[in-house]
């Protein structure tokens, strides 16, 4: 009796709500037990199922993983989550696909150097088409952080944030415009043709207009491609961030601004630039994201936005690689949920996953508490 | 006069902190000011690095207008100063910390040269390069500001409270390093509660209350000085 006491006595102390933690820290357990028991009878009753599921996963969770980086530098940078992220990446996608289906951007190099290889053709278009995708984004970025948030900086944070959602919904609603993008569903052409292998005993060509055969796995150049830019778009941000002049002051700002300035950092520049990284990733990540779900309308940033937003938080806020893993398990949690349970459900587990997170650790997993501000 | 400061007025809202302060700093000095907490002596440094408005008031530099000249310009024509409390960037590494102060310089050469210099000056430092700056003492990050400044090559140093939290021993070594840094002619505008040690390193002082300046003049003489005795020395005569 007196010992149950004893060992009450400091859990009296904690903060409130430390109980209520732990409990969301059991039942997490729990849910995670379920879901790899569940998910090991259905590897072993189908495997190649399973795997296509992963694949599929994969794809949307690299896709993710390119937007959920801007939110994160941003956040780290400002400590503003910029709502208006996920339309930017609309935009990527539909100045690829004007430059695709109006101008005819991706064949240039096949005007100008007709002898040339045809795979150097489509891949320098098809380059071209998102470099352009890239710097539309950036740019449109820097109007936005100079017009909407910059006259914010000294303001407190909510007013920045509502602020972020207005530019959000009117990026939305005025892409909706008939002249400007699209308030429907229109098919996008892709710059390059879909190229799917299946996996049988090996690795084979699905010949166009056939199915590859049945117990197949499968996959297109389309999720290479997906892959290799979001690794490589990770790679060179530790590069720029851990070893650049540049990096290094972003990360100074991040940390003190009137510091930062005090060595002679253009704390503005820095930020702006910062917005503009975040922007040309989520370019990149629009045009990949049409060519790959080949459909796009003025809201197909939200969704993606919203889902990327959860990744980062899932990651820990502010920390690069933590986006990256987060959007990966983002992915998965998303492709698993539509294989095994309903389509419709995938998006209502991307926000189960955020109540989640904010529940049991609300730093993420890679994310420190916020230090206290004296 | 490298540094001549004319009837500054500076407000935080509605507080009048900075009542009419006009000082110069000369090449070659080292200036102290010194008054108890709240004096607004930080408040001084500061706006002269640019990251507080005057209302009134002009700052000039090697007789150039600075006023209203942003922090991070300033610093490029060679004011660099040590805020008070360090002010460390903490995820920084040593090293890179030491890299943010050379910032706003390009020639690569001479800031490695530059930096085997601060490692020199302080040993403690090249010790813990690769450490993140938050993991430091105290006095380690007092050098690492320090050294961080001076990677600017400044002409000029601002230091806010470079004793304040160290131990004695550590104080008297960073009195000796400021000595060592204005003797290889960098002028220093040193701003300190510790007056008895200011005013022993300092050529010239200006004693501050409540946002005035109430006495001014050679340091050996304002130490002795009767009111400053008093106030400031603990003399109890």
């Amino acid at each position: 009796m007196q010992k149950a006491n004893a060992a009450q006595q400091p859990s009296s102390n904690r903060r409130p709500g430390a109980r209520l933690a732990w409990i969301g820290q059991g039942f997490l357990l729990l849910l995670a037990i379920m879901v790899v028991i569940i998910l090991g009878r259905n590897l072993i009753d189908n495997p190649e199922l399973f795997i296509q599921i992963i694949i599929s996963g994969l794809q949307l969770g690299f896709v993710y993983a390119l937007i959920a980086l801007g939110y994160t530098m941003v956040y780290g940078i400002v400590k503003l989550i910029n709502f208006a992220h996920g339309d930017v990446f609309m935009v990527g996608a539909f100045v690829s696909y004007y430059a695709v289906a109006r101008f005819q951007l991706h064949v240039w190099p096949s005007a100008f150097f007709p002898d040339l290889d045809p795979l150097v053709t489509v891949t320098l278009g098809s380059l071209s088409v998102i470099l352009l995708s890239m710097i539309t984004c950036a740019a449109l970025a820097i109007t936005i952080e100079r017009v909407a948030y910059k006259p914010l900086r000294d303001a407190p944070r909510i007013a920045a944030l509502i602020t972020a959602i207005g530019v959000s919904f009117f990026l939305e609603f005025f892409g909706a415009l008939s002249f400007v993008f699209s308030p429907r569903f229109i098919p996008y052409q892709r710059p390059f043709d879909v190229v799917t292998w299946y996996i049988k005993d090996g690795i084979y060509l699905v010949e166009p207009g056939k199915a590859p055969p049945a117990g197949s796995i499968t996959f297109s150049n389309i999720l290479l491609i997906i892959a290799v830019a979001s690794i490589l778009v990770q790679v060179f941000l530790q590069f720029l961030v851990r070893k650049t002049k540049i990096g290094k002051a972003m990360r100074a700002v991040a940390f003190d601004k009137p510091t930062a300035r005090l060595m002679g950092i253009n704390v503005d520049a820095i930020i702006t630039t910062t917005f503009a990284i975040g922007a040309a990733f989520a370019g990149l990540g629009g045009v990949l994201y049409a060519i790959a779900y080949s459909s796009i309308w003025s809201q197909l940033g939200i969704l993606p936005g919203l889902k990327a937003f959860v990744a980062a938080v899932l990651g820990g806020i502010g920390s690069i690689p933590g986006a990256f893993i987060g959007a990966l398990i983002m992915g998965q949690a998303e492709s698993l949920t539509a294989g095994y349970i309903s389509t419709p459900m995938r998006d209502a587990i991307a926000f189960t996953i955020l109540i989640l997170v904010l529940l049991v650790r609300p730093t993420g997993i890679f994310g420190e508490p916020e230090k206290e501000k004296a | 006069m490298l540094l001549n400061v004319q009837d500054l007025n500076v407000y935080y809202g509605a507080i009048h902190a900075l009542q009419g302060i006009s000082f110069n700093v000369n090449q070659g000095e080292i200036v102290t000011l010194i008054g108890a907490n709240g004096a607004g002596k930080s408040t001084i440094l500061r706006t002269v690095s640019g990251l507080l408005r005057p209302r009134r008031g002009a700052v000039s530099f090697k007789d150039q207008d600075i006023t209203t000249m942003p922090a991070e310009n300033i610093v490029r024509l060679g004011i660099s100063h040590v805020p008070e409390g360090r002010k460390i960037f903490a995820p920084l590494t040593v090293q890179e910390n030491l890299e943010m102060g050379a910032y706003t310089r390009a020639d690569k050469a001479e800031i490695a040269q530059n930096l085997q210099r601060v490692f020199q000056s302080f040993s403690r430092l090249k010790e813990r390069v690769n450490q993140l700056g938050g993991t430091l003492s105290g006095g380690e990050q007092q050098m690492l500001a320090v050294g961080r400044a001076l990677m600017a090559k400044p002409t000029l140093l601002l230091l806010d409270e470079p004793s304040m939290g160290l131990s004695p021993i550590l104080v008297e070594e960073i009195f000796r390093i400021i000595q060592e840094i204005n003797q290889q002619g960098t002028s220093i505008l040193l701003v300190e509660q510790n007056a008895f040690m200011a005013l022993q390193v300092a050529h010239r002082a200006y004693v501050l209350e409540t946002g005035r300046i109430v006495l001014e003049g050679n340091a050996a003489e304002l130490q002795k000085h009767p009111k400053v005795r008093a106030a400031y020395l603990g003399d109890t005569e």
